[in-house]
Parts: structure tokens; sequence; C-alpha cells
């Protein structure tokens, strides 16, 4: 072999090197990515599933529910920042404070739109719900303003993570390891506590969990602040991810994160978690892979499938074991 | 300890129960018998305060609890083995029974409430961590009684603690159901299909008909009595 020879071979190896590095980073940058947009996915959908695990409703207004969340994280973000406060501490302060205001939010729709409808036929909550979303965003946008406004970019960038920035960023990892935590909660909340036993009881057979002297009302205002709180710290994870928010976010968001449930099966908690991650990776490769302009149109194609072919989820049981 | 006076129920346009009047002492064991569909287990359910009473009174210890709501009614001691048993099916066993106690507080009594009922019912100790809904009918049964005495009731509500049980079953059932009765002197109030087993295990007895008491009386009278012969014990 002579020394054009060699050298071309060289190179060829080099690029294929090189490539290979490029195709593994960008492998991770979509798994990771995949990742963040499942756990936010996950945090909204158990608001979705633990509402009708109990109730047997679906919660259109849930993804509104996340997007005051958001609204209320950026307005308490402002002041503070007004008022001299920084990054973390407004991070948390205003998370706090969308905690709060989605939970009382949450808490109010099922008093005044779904409780006065709990003996009527399936369809009338339902439409009470869809109500309650249309409502609620434009509530927010003549409140507001209908157009995009920019949120602050409150998760800070940490030292150590500056060589992967570009493959996962810090406000990723903030992201991730926050609703992993927030999952471990409530994980500890719905096993192990008296609370927890009350909602597993009454989802199961809300008869019987009355005669054992369960406050089934309570248990419903209970599910309905903890969905809430779950959606608020993603509506507020994501908008500081993403750097903006209107009145709308909700909707798309919702819709996703009931798809995970449905995905997962609905009504199982580790169903919508697991459905979470499922959409958020598959988003995440389909727009990486394939384009980038079917990214909603995927979530939807994935919703409408499982419906058609798969109703009870991938871990969902059975209406039939249901009962 | 517990009286019911004119008491009607509704489910829609339907009227279930037609100015009920049915009392309990303390102690006594107490049935109901009647045909399917006369009320009893709307009955149990007026009691319980699932299904509201829409006229009447309902009296537990001398104060009115027909106005209050399902868990209160159950903290106040009244404890219900409903129809059908109604086990949470993806609890353990032992979810089960902390269920049962869950309006109380005091650990350390639940954990002796526990071992008794183990004693009482064997099998269920083997079993204490199989999801309530793989239990065998039987099991299920004996694991609905247990789980509502650890509630420690005051008045004990049974609906139909035979169905679909083994006679060898239902006769251990009985016998345990008369050992409550007789050791924490818990008031018993047994629906009961057979009216055989029931009137010899009661002491006084309630024929139900059309949503109306039509008879009651002591059971060793009602067991001769001609027209509940021929009704209810089939001679
Ligand atoms: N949820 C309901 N909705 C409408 N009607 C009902 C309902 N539950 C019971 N009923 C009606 O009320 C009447 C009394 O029913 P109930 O269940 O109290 O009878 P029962 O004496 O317990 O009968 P069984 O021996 O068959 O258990 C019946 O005519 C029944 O059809
Ligand atoms: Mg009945």
């Amino acid at each position: 072999m002579g020394k054009r020879g060699r050298n071309l071979h060289r190179d060829i190896i080099l690029k294929f090197n090189f490539d290979s590095v490029r195709f593994m980073e960008y492998f991770f940058e979509l798994l990771l990515g995949g990742l963040t947009r499942g756990s936010i996915y996950a945090l909204i959908a158990l608001g979705y599933t633990m509402v009708y695990g109990i109730i047997e409703l679906i919660n259109f207004a849930h993804g509104e529910i996340y997007m005051i969340g958001a609204f209320t994280a950026l307005i308490v973000a402002s002041l503070l920042t007004i008022y001299g406060f920084h990054g973390v501490s407004i991070l948390i302060l205003a998370s706090v404070a969308a905690v709060i205001y989605s939970s009382a939010y949450g808490f109010t729709i099922e008093k005044i739109a779904y409780k006065p409808l709990r003996r009527a036929p399936r369809l009338s909550p339902l439409i009470s719900a869809i109500g309650m979303s249309i409502f609620l965003q434009n509530y927010v946008r003549l409140a507001q303003t209908s157009d995009f406004l920019p949120f602050p970019s409150l998760i800070p960038e940490f030292g150590f993570m500056r060589d992967y920035e570009h493959i996962f960023s810090s406000a990723e990892l903030v992201i991730f390891i926050a609703a992993a935590l927030i999952m471990a909660m409530l994980t500890f909340l719905v096993k192990l506590t008296r609370m927890g036993m009350a909602m597993r009881a009454s989802a199961q057979d809300r008869k019987m969990a009355m005669l054992s002297g369960v406050d089934v009302d309570r248990v419903i205002s209970v599910t309905f602040i903890t969905g809430s709180a779950l959606a608020a710290v993603g509506g507020v994870l994501i908008a500081s991810h993403i750097g903006q928010i209107n009145f709308s976010i909700g909707f798309i968001a919702g819709i996703k994160a009931f798809t995970a449930a449905v995905l997962g099966g609905i009504g199982s908690i580790p169903g919508a978690v697991l459905g979470g991650f499922f959409l958020g990776w598959a988003e995440s490769f389909a727009t990486g892979y394939v384009s980038s302009d079917y990214e909603d149109v995927f979530a939807f194609a994935l919703l409408v499938l499982i419906l058609i072919f798969k109703p009870e989820g991938l871990i969902g049981r059975s209406k039939a074991n249901k009962v | 300890m517990l009286e019911l006076i004119d008491v009607e129920a509704h489910y829609g346009n339907i009227r279930a129960l037609k100015g009920v009047n049915i009392s309990l002492s303390e102690g006594e064991i107490v049935t109901l018998i009647g045909a399917n569909g006369a009320g009893k287990t709307t009955t149990l359910m007026a009691v319980s305060g699932i299904v509201p009473a829409s006229a009447g009174e309902i009296l537990f210890m001398g104060k009115p609890i027909h106005e209050l709501t399902p868990d209160r009614i159950a903290s106040l001691g009244i404890s219900q083995v409903p129809e059908g048993r109604h086990i949470f099916q993806r609890m353990s066993v032992m979810e089960n029974l902390h269920m049962g106690a869950f309006t109380r507080r005091d650990r350390k009594e639940i954990k002796r409430d526990l071992e008794y009922v183990f004693e009482l019912f064997p099998v269920l100790t083997e079993r204490r961590h199989q999801q309530g809904g793989t239990l065998s009918g039987g099991e299920q049964q004996m694991l609905a009684i247990s789980r509502a005495l650890m509630a420690r009731p005051k008045l004990l509500l049974l609906d139909e603690p035979s169905l679909g049980l083994a006679p060898k079953i239902v006769k251990q059932i009985f016998e345990i159901i008369r050992k409550i009765n007789r050791e924490h002197n818990t008031t018993v109030f047994i629906v009961e299909q057979n009216a055989n087993l029931a009137l010899q295990t009661a002491d006084r007895g309630y024929v139900m008909e059309n949503g109306s008491v039509v008879l009651s009386d002591e059971c060793s009278k009602l067991i001769s009595n001609d027209k509940v012969r021929e009704a209810y014990l089939g001679i």
C-alpha cells in the first residue's frame, strides 16, 4: 500500500470515528431530551390518572391548571426580580406560589364544576370539564394577553455540567431530578400514608370506602389538590426551560399528558409515569431522526392508535378486571 | 340501641322502603328475612347512610343518624359487611384489615384486634400478604367479617353472610357471629336468605315484604309460624 493509500485509510477511520462520536452524542442528546420531556409529561399525566382513578372523569381542565401554574410563577418571579431576589431563591418561591395557586384552582374547579354533577350521567361532568378548560384559557387570555410572554430562565447552570451542556443542560438535569423526587414523594403518599390508603380504597370501591369510614369527598379534594400541585411544578419547570408562555400552553401539554396517561393505562399511577417517559422518548426520537414538523402530530397519532388497539394501555387493567 | 321509625327510601321514583319500623336492643342478634327485592339491603344501606332515608328517623344510641354522612356513621361504631363482600381487590389481606380500622387511631389495640381476627379465622394468617381479589369466596367472606370487626363495632350489620358458601363454612361463620356477640356483647343485625339458619341463630326476627315489615317476633315463634314456614322455610 502506497503513502496515499495509507493517508486515505487514516482519513476514513478518523471520519468514521468522528461520525460515530457525533452519532452517539446525538443519540444521547435525544435520549436525555426525551427523559426531560417525559418527566414533565409524567408529572401532568399523574393528575389525569389520579382523578380518573377515583371519579372516572377525564379532567380536561387539568392542562389549564398547569398553564395557571406557569403564569403564577411568571408573575411572582417578575415581582421578586424587582425586589432584588436571585436565581434559585426565585425558582423556589415562584414554584411554591404556583403550587398553592394551582391547587386552589384545582380544589375550586372540582367543587363548582364536578361535585354537583356526581350523580349525573357520565357525559355531564365531561362537558363541564371541557367548559372549564375553555373558560380558564379565555380568562387568562383576557386577564393577561394572548401574546407569548418571555419567561425568565430560573434554573442556574452548574459548573460541573459545562462540558455536557450541549447534550444535557443543567436545566434538564434539574427538571429530571425534581420530577423524580416528586414522583417518589407521591409514591410514598399513596402507598404508605393513611390518606394514600383512603385514596386507593376510594378508587377501588367507593361505597366500601365510605362504609369503612373514609370521607370520600375529602379524598377527592385531596386528589385534585395533589394533581394540581404536580401540574404546577411541571408548568414552572418547563416554562423556565422553554422561556416563553401563553394562555394556550396548557392545551397541547394537557393533551400530550393525557396521551401519556392513556398510554400507560388511565387510572394507574406507575402507568402514567411509564407513559410519560415513553411519549417523551417517542417524540424526542421522532423529531430528532425524522422531522420536527411532526412533533405534535406524532403524539396525537399515538393517542388514536392506542385508543383503537389497546385502550387499556401498556400496563393497564382491562375494564373487566377493574371491578 | 338502633331504632328505625317509619323509614322510607327511594331509588329515583322507586319507593324501596315504605315506612319501616325496626328496633334492636344492645347485645341482641336480630335477623331480617324476606324475598328477593323486599328491601333488606336497602334497609342496611339506609342505616349506614349510603342510601339516604327520604322520610322517617334512624336513631343510634338515642341520637338521630339519618342525616349523617356514611363515614360519620361508621365512626360511631356501625360496621357493615355488605352483600357481595366488597373486598378491596388490589389491597392485601393486611391492608383490607387496616381499612376496617380506618376510623381508629389506637395502634396497640389495633394490633391486638388483628391477632384476634387471625385467631378467629386462621386461614387469613397464611394469606395476610395475598391480594384480596385472589382469595376464594369463603376466604373473602371471612376477610369481610374480619374487616368489619377491626372497627370494634358496637353494631355489626351483615348482609347475606351465607351467600354462595359451602354449608360447612356457613355453619362456621354463624358460630363465629354468635361467638363475637357473646364475647364482646356486639349487637348483630343479620339479613339472610337462609332463613332457617338465621332464625336458629338470632334472638328475634323481622320479615319484610315489598318494602315493609309484615311480621316480627322471637325467632322461636317465627320458626313455628305457618306463614313463615311456608314462605321462607319451604316446609
Ligand atoms: N341502585 C338501585 N337502583 C334502583 N333500584 C334499586 C337499586 N337497588 C335496589 N333497588 C330496588 O329496590 C328494591 C329493594 O332492593 P334491595 O336490594 O333492598 O332488596 P333485597 O331485599 O336486599 O333483595 P335480595 O334478597 O335480592 O338481595 C328492589 O325492587 C330493587 O330493584
Ligand atoms: Mg340484598
